[in-house]
């Protein structure tokens, strides 16, 4: 009996020695990753940290004299107690002196409350809703929102002759706010919606929705769709009812051809038209030098770069110019007054962070799908410049 | 309007048919040997990545990869129930709940280590896309397809349940496996067979659901519901349950997706805890 | 002749004694209230991982009152913990910001949507009630999607403050309050739900779960019984959800979906139904080992979750306290 007294005496002792943080802080900066990398939406946390170690294989881990460490957590997917749980931890035992990643809008309007309080510098790598950046003056944003992408789409469809269309978007947030952007600017511009859909979010089967359109015989449709199966299918069905042929254009925002998947929707999406901020394909010396990054620095699971990818390379350029500037030392408050107004040449094109609402300003460009050295890409023809967020 | 009736008609019975497909070896399963199998998705999943595989590295062409996926998803499911769900029956619906639970965990981890997480690329061959076009009516080439092998499929269990011995055997085994062992029927093959059966439809129902549904390591977990459903609904045991039942469900879904899709996604689960309420033990219960 | 088979009923007879319940508080269950006390010291830089747990832990008692007494497998548990988070959420953002009373409302909104849900759920087979169960969440969550205007939808239910409790302990970065807090209502509740179990009542249902066809015989309303028990699980689900939105200041809408759902099943499994105390050892360990493993290796947890499933399924009955029972039962000098 005292030797499982004593044993359990030094086990907790052991416990208790192991809590507590390492006080070696003084030469590394950390930054903690909270996103998901396993479960439905492991491609998110998957790609955002690629991009990061692209952009650290390229330009080295060492800023002002101190290295940079990532410290990588997982929500498993949407799930705001978890996230707000891993930034307090993060912040109060890990003494991390950024946050970064957040793919899912819940989980980063979670966490807002946490960097107030602690001051700690927030760069979200993906997360889309407009509100996001107004939770907390210690949020900036280097991805897109989703306003921002459906707003120049709508501008576009209005300049091209298209003065009809027929909007179906997923049943949630980012698909309402798709609709609603979209159909704001359409209409201010003339344009007609002829009709609107919400299709739920488990929904494998799109023969009712795409009959709808066929039925109304719009110029084009808008389509907002969460990537992954769901595109896949509504453009199968869009092609298999001949939607095509019947002269309606299929036009969205470039989350539904996604890099990433794009090679795995295949032929199906040859000609399908989307506005976004960052195509792989994207011709620029800054886009080569991050595409040689990440293939040198990830293995082949990764697979195709992304935006998240993108964004990711842009989140570490963030952090990196603003330990520069702030000669390692990070203070919150300096740390965003660095950061409103900073501007560079992104792989995806020139962006500035706006001083205003700390949200990121981009060119958006107009693709269209096509076979470039026998793989599909989406290749840039068009393009809106400086397109600030409009959701705000 | 006609033409958008029969249309709609037309998609709500492709839609059911697949869901049939994959759901009537859960029926079988579930109504022999009275097991929850939760891991029905996994058979399905073991039959598309099959198909996948063989068309994209090997050239299979999609036909030829059916037979195949039926197989290769009946020779896990011989395989598992011989070493571990036998060991089941006699257990809880808890415990047959949280068993098959934690087959398809194991099964999702292993997809996505072998294959990632991503979904995977599925091109039908060109005769069977696009549309058939009679007067007044575009019918899809795929659910037209769809719709005849779900027919052939249903002839050809029908026949085998009721003209063939092993069929007997089977029936026999439902009603009373006390019985059916005191007549000399080995009911240990029979439900082996049966399980193999059951998991080789639905890995034939993965290979053809693929297209539609799409294929990745979460397809398990996504779909189980509606598998459930359908099986729930329809009663187990039977045939004719599921099928009536997966008919209704998939044309409502459709049509109310279709004339009232804001109320769209509640259809099909609002159908399914009415019905329960009407009938507990599903349309056509067989078990006694 | 006769003293010796008198000593063997005796001895059976206080072998059968000494299963009934009795409502006193053993050694063992002061021991396992002090643990929680004690890591709040031990452990100071995981409280926000303590008071989830603990939170947790509550939830899993809950579906024990279903599933563990009752014996109805439950697959949309969650609706009610979504339910009262809702509840505790929409109050404080409407401002009404007193926690107590958050708590109140949320399990009294929980228990009116858990009452009409009881009615279909004590009829049909086990596969009829799964589903139904199943069903009645999935719809919920398609409900709190639909009115995202009020809910939030998928972004959540930001904004939700709360005041300091009893006007001192204000919701803190490192959790304390947060911790204290669920650790105090988690004990009241668990408390009162110890005493339900082990009354008459509570025999009831034992007696329900293991044989509702003979139960009449005696005079024993079943469907009543199951409809009672199932409202105040629904009940305190909705606290635990209610705790949630108050310590985390936020609703999201996976509080409601089937993974969280499936998810509870899993722990309270591990941990062992039927024994009030599994639910909360349930999710001790299943927590403590995701936020350690999944650190690892994501992928591999969801193997081993699997393979532990099944392991506990076919050979390690009743989970880690069932396990830990029969151990003691095993050690305990024959008579």
């Amino acid at each position: 009996m005292k030797q499982v007294q004593s044993l359990l005496a030094a086990l907790l002792g052991a416990l208790a020695l192991a809590a507590t943080p390492c006080a070696h802080a003084q030469n590394t900066i950390k930054v903690g990753v909270i996103a998901a990398f396993s479960g439905p939406f492991a491609d998110y946390g998957g790609q955002i940290e690629a991009g990061m170690k692209a952009y650290m294989k390229e330009h080295g881990d060492t800023v002002a004299g101190k290295k940079i460490e990532l410290i990588t957590r997982d929500t498993k997917g949407p799930a705001p107690e978890v996230a707000k749980r891993l930034a307090q931890e993060l912040i109060t035992r890990d003494k991390v002196q950024f946050l970064a990643g957040f793919g899912l809008t819940p989980n980063a309007m979670a966490v807002a409350p946490v960097v107030t309080e602690a001051k700690v510098p927030m760069v979200i790598s993906n997360a889309a809703t407009s509100s996001i950046t107004t939770k907390s003056p210690y949020i900036t944003r280097v991805s897109m929102t989703i306003p921002q992408i459906a707003e120049p789409l709508a501008q576009w469809a209005l300049k091209n002759g298209i003065k009809q269309v027929y909007t179906v978007v997923a049943d949630y947030g980012p698909g309402i706010d798709a609709e609603t952007q979209f159909t704001k600017t359409f209409k201010a511009g003339g344009g007609q919606i002829v009709g609107s859909v919400r299709t739920p979010l488990q929904n494998p089967d799109f023969s009712a929705a795409v009959q709808r359109v066929k039925d109304a015989k719009p110029q084009a449709v808008f389509v907002f769709l969460p990537a992954g199966e769901q595109g896949v299918a509504f453009v199968k069905g869009f092609n298999e009812r001949g939607l095509g042929d019947a002269g309606i254009r299929m036009i969205a925002t470039g989350d539904i051809t996604d890099d990433h998947v794009l090679a795995a929707m295949g032929d199906a999406t040859l000609g399908m038209i989307t506005a976004f901020h960052y195509s792989s394909a994207h011709d620029s010396p800054e886009n080569t030098a991050f595409l040689k990054a990440y293939a040198a620095a990830n293995d082949a699971k990764a697979g195709a770069p992304n935006f998240m990818a993108a964004a990711g390379y842009d989140t570490m350029h963030v952090i990196y110019e603003v330990s520069r500037k702030l000669n390692g030392n990070i203070d919150g408050d300096q740390a965003m007054a660095a950061i409103k107004g900073m501007k560079w040449m992104s792989p995806r094109g020139p962006v500035e962070i706006d001083p205003a609402t700390r949200d990121i300003d981009q060119t958006v460009y107009i693709r269209k799908v096509e076979k470039v050295n026998g793989k599909l890409a989406n290749v840039e023809f068009d393009k809106i410049p400086d397109v600030k967020d409009p959701g705000k | 309007m006609i033409g958008n009736v029969i249309g709609v008609l037309f998609d709500g019975l492709a839609y059911g048919s697949l869901l049939f497909i994959i759901a009537v070896g859960l029926s079988v399963t579930l109504g022999l040997m009275n097991f929850v199998n939760l891991a029905h998705g996994t058979f399905a999943m073991i039959g598309g990545y099959v198909c996948v595989l063989l068309m994209t590295r090997a050239g299979v062409p999609f036909l030829a990869t059916l037979p195949i996926a039926f197989a290769a998803a009946a020779l896990v499911g011989l395989v598992l129930e011989v070493t571990l769900y036998r060991r089941l029956y006699k257990a809880s619906p808890l415990d047959q709940v949280l068993f098959s639970i934690g087959i398809v965990f194991m099964s999702i981890a292993m997809a996505t280590y072998w294959f990632g997480a991503s979904q995977q690329p599925v091109a039908l061959p060109s005769y069977l896309r696009g549309q058939v076009h009679l007067p007044g009516l575009d019918l899809g080439v795929y659910r037209l397809f769809l719709i005849v092998v779900v027919a052939a499929l249903t002839l050809v269990l029908q026949y085998l349940l009721d003209r063939t011995r092993f069929g007997s055997q089977v029936r026999a085994s439902v009603d009373n496996a006390t019985a059916a062992a005191g007549l000399g029927i080995d009911v240990n093959r029979v439900f082996a067979l049966t399980f193999a059966l059951g998991s080789g439809l639905a890995g034939l129902g993965g290979a053809l659901g693929i297209d539609v549904l799409g294929l990745d390591p979460t397809f398990p977990l996504k779909y189980i519901v509606y598998f459930l459903l359908v099986v729930s609904v329809g009663g187990s045991g039977t045939m004719k349950g599921p099928l009536i039942a997966a008919l209704i469900l998939g044309v409502f879904d459709v049509a109310g997706k279709y004339y009232l899709p804001q109320i769209g996604g509640f259809v099909i689960y609002a159908l399914m805890v009415i019905l329960l309420i009407v009938f507990p033990a599903g349309l056509y219960a067989r078990r006694a | 002749m006769a003293t010796r088979s008198a000593s063997v009923s005796i001895s059976r007879a206080s072998a059968v004694a000494s299963t009934l319940p009795d409502d006193r508080w053993k050694l063992l269950e002061i021991v396992f209230w002090l643990l929680p006390v004690l890591a709040f010291f031990v452990f100071p830089n995981y409280r926000v991982l303590g008071s989830q747990i603990l939170i947790t832990g509550l939830f899993a008692v809950s579906l024990d009152l279903i599933l563990g007494y009752a014996g109805i497998v439950s697959l949309g548990h969650a609706a009610f913990f979504g339910v009262g988070a809702y509840a505790a959420g929409l109050l404080a953002v409407h401002g009404w910001h007193e926690p107590i009373t958050g708590l109140v409302v949320a399990a009294i909104v929980a228990a009116a949507v858990g009452y009409p849900v009881s009615f279909l759920v004590v009829r049909g087979s086990d596969l009829t009630r799964l589903m139904v169960t199943l069903g009645i969440g999935l719809m919920l969550w398609e409900v709190a999607n639909k009115a995202a205007f009020v809910t939030g939808g998928v972004d959540g239910l930001a904004g939700v403050t709360i005041d300091p409790i009893f006007g001192v302990g204000r919701f803190d970065i490192g959790g304390r309050t947060a911790y204290v807090y669920a650790l105090a209502v988690v004990f009241i509740v668990f408390v009162v739900l110890r005493r339900i179990v082990h009354s008459p009542f509570g025999l009831s249902l034992r007696g329900i779960r293991e044989g509702a066809k003979r139960m009449p015989a005696i005079g024993a309303p079943v469907a009543r019984r199951l409809r009672t028990i199932f409202t105040i699980a629904a009940a305190v689900a909705g606290i635990a959800g209610a705790l949630i939105a108050q310590t985390t200041q936020f609703v999201g809408i996976d509080t409601l979906g089937f993974p969280r759902s499936a998810e509870l099943l899993i722990m309270l499994v591990l941990g062992g139904a039927g024994r009030l105390y599994g639910g909360l050892v349930g999710a001790a360990l299943f927590m403590i080992a995701q936020d350690y493993l999944s650190g690892i290796d994501p992928v591999y947890w969801q193997f081993w979750i699997g393979f532990f499933l099944v392991v506990i399924v076919l050979f390690a009955h009743g989970g880690i306290l069932g396990g830990l029972d029969t151990l003691r039962t095993r050690l305990r000098p024959r008579q």
